[in-house]
């Protein structure tokens, strides 16, 4: 049956300049440009991923939205009529990759950060420290000294820690949801910039063994390539339990995906899906993920944190109490604007809560019960700039993740086909030809120079607001106002409006 | 009653005999005198140790109240609470450039054996004070330890000491403090020094940090209802030092924290203790530009913050320890002196009692 979807996109190709070179033709890797006599394109199957038009030597290639118009109506869009053709057509789930696309308000916009005039000066931070180090981890209530005062000595035993030099991880992506390089490229960004980059759940290539002191290594439901060498050859480790994009549901690698080389990684047989259950099937309540947490402190001989990833749902904050009374030493919240390969559309765009507001019901919970100190919090979930990492600290997270932003920074175009494993860039894919696209040194520079450019961006907001340590601003919400929010925002981020001084 | 905003700009001043000898309350006013362009006649206030030796067993609390009702209130609330050895008004004359003051009250308490089943005595008493600040309207602690009292007001800082007479106190340790502030004025419980407990600050800067100081000290319990950020650092020395047991040294540590590159130079042990500090205690950094004065029943302690954004020079003369603003004021009571000198960002001094109070 011809389908009757029509064309999101249209290729313009100015023949005038072609000069026929037909790079595009190489580089497109979803089929839509051929070359018969001159370069002809099949809209239909574009998706935007922008690959012709930057390789293109003479510029001759423009993508616009196919102008279509359809009969107004606000309540039946364009977008909701083409999906109800595709299942009519299907029969199936929508599938979709990234993040949550949808106008959802978006609360980093509509927060303010302070800075000091007259009263406090501000700080330059090219003249003076501006510190970033963070330290994740459990930390006791209160340190215990012991002798005499000239010769004093700790008493306390800290629970393990792992520093970061700036407080921005890379996010959990997997070895099958992104490409071998693009993993090389996180780890070796996250070597150089004193950060952690994440497997994600699909185990630890052998290639990245020498790179696993600024890794954290996965637990999710599948279990995939989780043995006690890669549970001890880590930064840390994370118990995957949600996903902002996919709250409540698991995980599906099509067999297409697993190779020889994902299938040895993973410990299943080539060519198998690869599928993540929705809960863990140990896990049916927190006594049976404080088990969990245990087991994995017991074979790591308690030198490694334990993080747990939930998504942000509606009880996110009871939920992080009971993660961190079950022993975790960090929890790991994802926003329902988090990114994934693939997820059903349903899901990613309508279940979770934002996570600006969960971060501040979380931070706010730890604290009126006692126990913030005993565990880190990191946040993710779509946080796009530095100025939104310096508003999720002053929320109350120590850290936060960033998946998409450094996909972009590779290369990604951000056009959501993840789950088709054609990603042009040679980032969301298994095939070797795409795959080879991605240099992972060239790669790693341009992450490093986006954590680079971050980090003094957080510099120079410090030394506005008069502080030069990022502790001094870790739950600082003094330091934020609302703008344009209703008092129940406001009381649930726990911020004044602007205008409100002290 | 309570005040918006806080307090900026401002002298602080501070005096201590090593020996415990007490020393009248002339000598600190015409220190904090000599600094009267740094204070706007919004707010003065002195700390004084040793002045109560007669009931120097009983904590004694230095009362503000807007009106009767509220002195009403808190007495019963006293008589609840406490075993009520005596109480009077605090001794004041009437000063050119005072006005409006509150009603002024002492009293001297001692804590019935039978409410400290679940709680030291310590933490009954700093309980008590958050209790009155928030509970009772228009009813201010201005000081509730042992054997010192604070005096503060609005106005001059040197009108406020002939306004409480503090010529005819004699103390150990005598702090004081002028006040530029740029918020509303016309409070008294505003006024510097802070206090809880045997704990006083004077305070000079703006802590930046105060937004994360204060949610800290509250998932311990603390009450901030001044809403200045001047009563977290009396609240973090009751926190570290009285309730944690850290040594006042690592205290001092957390409050102005050891830079990173200067810890990473560190031989290991020190820089494990150091590490831990700032790992445990990175929410009690005082961020922003400070210098302070602490007092308690044993010494006194200056500190700057870790880049020195407020000035402070200190000054010993024999058994006298001298802290202020400018040297000046130092100058101005003891032209003759051992040893001046500006200490460094961040580290502290100490001024120790030696010998027993006499």
């Amino acid at each position: 049956m011809e389908s009757q979807l029509p064309a999101e996109f249209i290729v313009n190709v100015d023949h005038e300049r072609c000069r026929k070179c037909r790079r595009c033709v190489m580089n497109c890797s979803f089929s839509v440009i051929e070359f018969k006599d001159k370069v002809i394109t099949n809209n239909r199957q574009c998706v935007a991923c922008h690959r012709c038009a930057t390789f293109c030597p003479e510029s001759a290639i423009t993508i616009i939205h196919n102008p279509l118009d359809y009969k107004d109506g606000y309540n039946w869009s364009p977008e909701i009529r083409k999906n109800i053709l595709k299942q009519a057509e299907s029969g199936g789930i929508i599938l979709t990759g990234m993040g949550n696309p949808r106008p959802y308000p978006i609360y980093w916009d509509h927060m303010l950060i302070d800075a000091c005039q007259v009263t406090n000066p501000s700080i330059d931070p090219l003249r003076e420290p501006m510190e970033l180090r963070t330290y994740l981890g459990a930390k006791p209530e209160y340190l215990e000294f012991e002798g005499d005062p000239e010769n004093i000595t700790l008493k306390t035993e800290l629970a393990p820690q792992v520093k970061l030099d700036i407080p921005i991880v890379f996010a959990a992506m997997s070895y099958g949801a992104i490409s071998l390089n693009a993993h090389k490229a996180l780890a070796m960004a996250a070597r150089r910039m004193g950060t952690l980059m994440n497997t994600g759940e699909g185990g630890l290539h052998e290639d990245l063994a020498g790179y696993t002191d600024r890794i954290i290594v996965q637990v999710a439901s599948g279990r995939f390539g989780v043995t006690s060498k890669y549970l001890n050859n880590s930064a840390l480790v994370e118990i995957k339990i949600g996903q902002g994009a996919k709250p409540g549901i698991g995980g599906h690698l099509p067999g297409e995906k697993v190779g020889e080389d994902i299938s040895k990684t993973r410990m299943i047989p080539v060519g198998t899906d690869a599928l993540s259950p929705a809960p863990h099937h140990d896990i049916y309540s927190i006594e049976d993920l404080s088990q969990l947490i245990y087991a994995i402190k017991e074979t790591t001989d308690y030198k490694k944190p334990v993080s747990v990833k939930i998504a942000a749902v509606h009880n996110v904050a009871a939920i992080a109490s009971g993660i961190v009374r079950a022993g975790a030493d960090i929890v790991m919240i994802d926003g329902f604007r988090g990114g994934t390969g693939a997820a059903p559309m349903i899901i990613r765009d309508h279940v979770g809560i934002p996570i600006e507001l969960a971060l501040a019901a979380v931070d706010d919970r730890l604290r009126q019960e006692g126990i913030r100190n005993r565990a880190s919090i990191i946040v993710g979930g779509s946080i796009r700039q530095s100025a939104d990492v310096v508003k999720a600290i002053a929320l109350g997270a120590d850290a936060c993740v960033i998946g998409t932003a450094s996909l972009i920074a590779m290369g990604c175009r951000v056009c959501q086909k993840c789950y088709t494993g054609n990603c042009a860039w040679g980032i969301a894919t298994q095939r070797p030809e795409l795959v080879r696209r991605l240099n992972p040194e060239v790669a790693a520079d341009r992450l490093c120079n986006l954590l680079t450019a971050w980090g003094h961006e957080i510099q120079e907001v410090l030394g506005s607001l008069g502080i030069n340590s990022i502790e001094s601003l870790r739950g600082s919400r003094e330091r934020l106002r609302g703008v344009g929010l209703n008092q129940e925002t406001l009381d649930i981020l726990g911020i004044k409006h602007a205008g409100v001084g002290q | 009653m309570k005040s918006d905003g806080i307090p900026s700009g401002c002298a602080i001043s501070g005096l201590m005999s090593e020996d415990g000898r007490r020393i009248g309350g002339k000598e600190i006013i015409r220190s904090i005198a000599c600094m009267h362009d740094r204070s706007n006649g919004l707010g003065g206030g002195f700390a004084a140790y040793g002045i109560y030796p007669k009931r120097k067993d009983m904590y004694a609390f230095h009362m503000m109240y807007d009106n009767a009702r509220a002195k009403e209130d808190t007495e019963e609330f006293f008589k609840d609470h406490f075993n009520v050895d005596k109480d009077e008004a605090i001794p004041t004359q009437r000063q050119n450039g005072i006005s409006n003051p509150p009603i002024l009250w002492r009293y001297f308490l001692e804590v019935p054996e039978n409410k400290l089943e679940f709680l030291s005595e310590r933490d009954y008493v700093a309980k008590t004070v958050m209790k009155i600040h928030s509970e009772i309207e228009g009813s201010f602690v201005a000081s509730s330890g042992m054997n010192m009292g604070a005096f503060k007001g609005v106005g001059y800082p040197e009108d406020i000491g002939r306004f409480y007479k503090l010529e005819e106190y004699s103390a150990y340790i005598w702090t004081s403090h002028g006040r530029f502030p740029t918020n509303t004025p016309g409070w008294w419980g505003g006024a510097h020094p802070f206090t809880l407990l045997d704990w006083s600050v004077v305070h000079n800067g703006e802590i930046s940090s105060y937004g994360i100081n204060k949610r800290y000290l509250e998932m311990f319990g603390y009450k901030l209802e001044l809403r200045t950020d001047t009563e977290v650092i009396a609240y973090m020395f009751d926190l570290l030092v009285r309730k944690h047991k850290l040594p006042v040294k690592k205290a001092v540590e957390a409050l102005a924290a050891t830079f990173w590159k200067d810890i990473d130079r560190m031989e290991p042990e020190k820089k494990r203790i150091a590490t831990a500090i700032r790992q445990v205690y990175g929410s009690t950094l005082l961020n922003g530009p400070f210098s302070i004065i602490i007092g308690h029943n044993r010494g006194m302690i200056g500190l700057n913050d870790r880049i020195k954004l407020r000035p402070m020079t200190a000054a010993r003369k024999d058994d006298m320890l001298y802290m202020a603003s400018e040297e000046s004021a130092i100058r101005e009571i003891a032209p003759d002196l051992d040893e001046v000198w500006s200490p460094r960002a961040g580290t502290p001094v100490f001024g120790t009692l030696k010998k027993e109070v006499e």
